[in-house]
């Protein structure tokens, strides 16, 4: 019986061949990144080590740290572990991380989505013999419509509010789904302002080279309701603070894989639910999974019992591994 | 279904009011007559009679989706609406069709006749010619509960805008038993004088929660006060020799208690009495718990009838001698009950619930704090020379409720939600001291804001020391204000007592678990209200 490549422990993915974690959540010595939301980028480790497109924003985020970035396919070794970052379809520079010992090749999946949203480098399939996936919608109810459906729908939406004199406010996480979205909008038909939060990531990503619109930052001293017809990008939380209210009258829309459920829908109770996620879906998670060829699937991060039983019954060796969550759920 | 389905979403996706009563007047002016009576029929809560089980629409939509039907049964609760869930798990359709809501509906009836055999086709038939939002209204049609945020107060108000009538008089027609099969919109809607059905209730005048102190409300003497009953709203309709009970939710509860027949022994034709169906001890109500048994039975064993004898506590006089009372002042409607209940026997199920007189709000304020021993849960107050309106309309009747209890208790067990409040925490089990023991004594799972579900939902996550299925154990840490409107022994909960409405009051961040009560305490509160 080999050792296993990966381990599960209190602080997260553990590789003691490498003698390294993968997105602890607990302060290590050594932390690799697949990306640089807070329930996997967290403050307090010795070393980091995350992809190139990833690094900037990590940085930004956790202020100062010790961190080397890696290119996306670079083979690197770390004690008796080879390591490399692959392109997860995320969100812009995340990762999956592929680990090699004596043969043995598993790969932690981070967050990830199969289907290209024209921003983020595309989801590539690693060959693996075990696969560390998420599942955040690992359920059969969880399907997306077309990224080019939903861009459809929002641009409708805001040329509708536009139309009746309304601000369109449109909620989303500032790191990922708000620059996805900047990349589908129709800057023809008017103005994009953006709260501080998602502005911040913009400015970074834009020195990275990624191809964003331009946006107006929203400041204390401008008056808001003088960009006419304009579409605000912000934190869920934002929109429904005080903050929100300087727009005047306006619509609210949320942009989040959740709003594919009425309930919760209504329990954000926003004008507009449109679904747009980052994370697979259903049949995503599916081909994503076969296409590593791995016999063993650890499920992690969402409905993780009722997929693994799932796996299970088409005949994988699933297993659940616990993991400490964040905050992220919510906005996926 | 389109146009269904466009004033489905309409409403669905605006928070605003004004906006969902725009779309429904838009749809009460341009849909065809029998979509339009649907319409109002699915919103009131109605459907077409159910022509397959939802088990078998489980097995059917599993199938066709190509997963296990424990796998939908699990999306199931997470999705927390079964149409919804089969609407979502469904491949999407092969073919596109535009009929009306009602072919759909006569679809579904045309299968309560059908052969077993030929209802699977005729619905996989349906399901691959609707897109998703159709889907879902096609199998609420089947599953029933049209809850879209349409109350019946927005229905009226956009009725009232397509067909220029009043609010209250479409309020009026829209009560009783009629069916989509058995009215048409023109009858029901339209016609000057409806056709007239003798069972129909009025609609309920509902009071508001009184927050303010009494001397708000002015004069003492323009108010009379009643006690607040803890039983159920029930409308007793005596029309024609026949009697007709209904409840709140328009529910016709005629024979559930068959005690009310006799009303026609002691009562005119043309009367109907608006009161609080309580369970009767000869002198007093009994405990709310001693009559549930009798709310979800719609026939009622000899025994349970010895047990918990219901009466109606009636306070308003809504129809005499055939007329319509509610314009009459209050005071007037209340000189003519009371003359109108004066001769009934000892033992009728029917009682004149008493006033209270009172000269100042102090003196009321004393006597509310004895509503306990009364059996009731606080005060009513009804402005004298008020009319009977209809729903719940701000000013002249007001609840004013005793504080409720409260005990400190600490959160032992969660569980999430499902619906509105899917992948949050929200069900909590609390406990209460017995030396080092904790005693789980209750469960709730409302009382706290959206933001503090979310806190709760990201710390349970964090301290869950064990799961048994859904159901999280958790670290016993955390305390709240449980506030609850009766306390009763048990024997069927460990605690040795029963919580009536218990929820939490407070999150009480400021105390730890060992501050919290203990089941000694909680027994201390049984001897005092139970
Ligand atoms: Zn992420
Ligand atoms: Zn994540």
């Amino acid at each position: 019986m080999t050792e296993p490549v990966l381990t599960f422990t209190d602080r997260g993915i553990y590789c003691p061949a490498g003698d390294f974690h993968i997105d602890p959540w607990r302060p290590v010595d050594r932390a690799l990144i697949t990306h640089g939301h807070a329930d996997h980028a967290r403050p307090g480790h010795g070393a980091y080590l995350a992809t190139t497109g990833a690094l900037p924003v990590i940085r930004h985020r956790l202020g100062q740290i010790n961190a080397e970035d890696i290119a996306y396919g670079t083979a690197r070794t770390i004690g008796g572990a080879r390591v490399s970052f692959h392109p997860a379809g995320h969100l812009p520079g995340s990762a999956q991380i592929r680990v090699e010992v004596g043969g043995q090749v598993w790969v932690a999946s981070g967050d990830y989505k199969t289907t290209p949203d024209g921003l983020s480098e595309p989801f590539e399939p690693v060959r693996c013999h075990a696969f560390i996936t998420e599942c955040t919608f690992g359920l059969p109810v969880f399907t997306w419509p077309s990224q080019d459906s939903v861009a459809a729908d929002i641009n409708a939406w805001w040329a509708d509010n536009a139309a009746q004199g309304r601000a369109s406010l449109l909620g989303a996480y500032s790191l990922g789904k708000a620059q996805r979205l900047l990349s589908v909008l129709d800057a023809q038909q008017g103005p994009i302002l953006t709260h501080g939060a998602v502005e911040a990531t913009n400015a970074i990503l834009r020195t990275q080279g990624y191809a964003l619109p331009d946006t107006i930052p929203v400041t204390p001293d401008m008056d808001a309701k003088a960009h006419k017809g304009a579409l605000i990008l912000a934190p869920p939380s934002a929109l429904t603070s005080a903050w929100a209210r300087r727009f005047g009258p306006a619509s609210t829309g949320f942009a989040s894989g959740w709003m594919r459920l009425r309930g919760i829908r209504r329990r954000r109770a926003m004008d507009r639910g449109f679904v747009v996620s980052d994370h697979a879906d259903w049949s995503g998670l599916h081909q994503a999974i076969k296409a590593t060829g791995a016999e063993k699937i650890f499920a992690t991060h969402g409905y993780t019992e009722i997929f693994a039983r799932w796996l299970k019954t088409y005949g994988y060796d699933a297993e659940v591994v616990p993991t400490e969550f964040g905050g992220e759920e919510e906005a996926s | 279904m389109k146009r269904f389905a466009a004033l489905f979403t309409a409403i669905d996706q605006t928070t605003k009011t004004t906006a969902k009563t725009k779309a429904l007047a838009d749809y009460f002016t341009q849909a065809p007559d029998s979509d339009k009576l649907w319409c109002i029929a699915l919103f009131l809560g109605r459907r077409p009679k159910r022509a397959v089980t939802t088990t078998a629409l489980r097995e059917w939509a599993a199938e066709r989706a190509g997963i296990p039907l424990w796998l939908l049964e699990e999306s199931y609760p997470i999705v927390g609406d079964l149409a919804e869930t089969l609407a979502l798990i469904l491949p999407p359709p092969q073919q596109t069709s535009d009929h009306s809501l009602t072919h759909w509906i006569d679809v579904l009836r045309a299968l309560h006749d059908a052969p077993q055999d030929d209802r699977k086709p005729r619905i996989l038939e349906a399901w691959d010619q609707l897109d998703a939002t159709e889907r879902f209204l096609f199998n609420k049609l089947i599953t029933g509960g049209f809850r879209i945020g349409v109350s019946r107060k927005l229905m009226t108000r956009a009725l009232a805008q397509a067909t220029g009538q009043e609010e209250a008089t479409l309020a009026h027609k829209l009560m009783g038993g009629w069916t989509p099969e058995s009215t048409s919109f023109h009858a029901l809607i339209e016609a000057e004088n409806p056709a007239a059905d003798q069972s129909r209730p009025y609609p309920f005048y509902l009071a508001h929660q009184l927050d303010d102190t009494p001397d708000t409300l002015g004069d003492p003497a323009d108010w009379q006060a009643e006690w607040k009953w803890d039983g159920i709203r029930g409308q007793l309709i005596l029309r024609d020799n026949a009697h007709h009970v209904w409840s709140r939710g328009e529910e016709l509860m005629t024979d559930r208690f068959p005690e009310f027949a006799r009303a026609i022994d002691f009562l005119p034709p043309g009367t109907v009495l608006d009161g609080e169906i309580v369970a009767w001890d000869g002198a007093q109500p009994l405990p709310f718990n001693t009559l549930q048994p009798r709310i979800g039975r719609k026939t009622v064993p000899k025994k349970l009838l010895r047990e918990a004898p219901v009466i109606l506590l009636a306070y308003d006089l809504l129809e005499h001698g055939g007329h319509d009372q509610r314009d009459v002042p209050l005071a007037d409607r209340r000189a003519a009950l009371t003359t109108l209940l004066a001769d009934l026997p000892e033992d009728a199920p029917i009682r004149l619930p008493p006033t209270l007189p009172f000269d100042t709000w102090n003196s009321l304020t004393d006597t509310r704090a004895k509503a306990r021993e009364m059996r009731a849960e606080g005060l009513m107050l009804k402005r004298c020379n008020s009319p009977y309106l209809s729903g719940r309309k701000k000013g002249d009747w007001w609840k004013w409720k005793l504080a409720p209890l409260t005990v400190d208790a600490v959160m032992i067990y969660a569980q999430q939600g499902h619906g509105r409040r899917a992948n949050l925490f929200t069900d909590f089990t609390f406990a209460v001291w017995q030396g080092n023991d904790l005693v789980p004594f209750a469960k709730a799972y409302s009382g706290l804001t959206d933001a503090e579900f979310e806190d709760i939902t990201r710390w349970v996550r964090k301290n869950t020391l064990q799961r048994f299925g859904p159901v999280r154990q958790v670290r016993p840490e955390h305390v709240f204000e449980i506030a609850f409107e009766g306390i009763q022994p048990s024997t069927r909960h460990k605690s040795g007592i029963a919580l009536r409405f218990p929820r939490m009051a407070r999150w009480r961040h400021d105390k730890t678990a060992q501050e919290a009560n203990t089941l000694d305490d909680l027994h201390a509160l049984l001897a005092a209200y139970g």
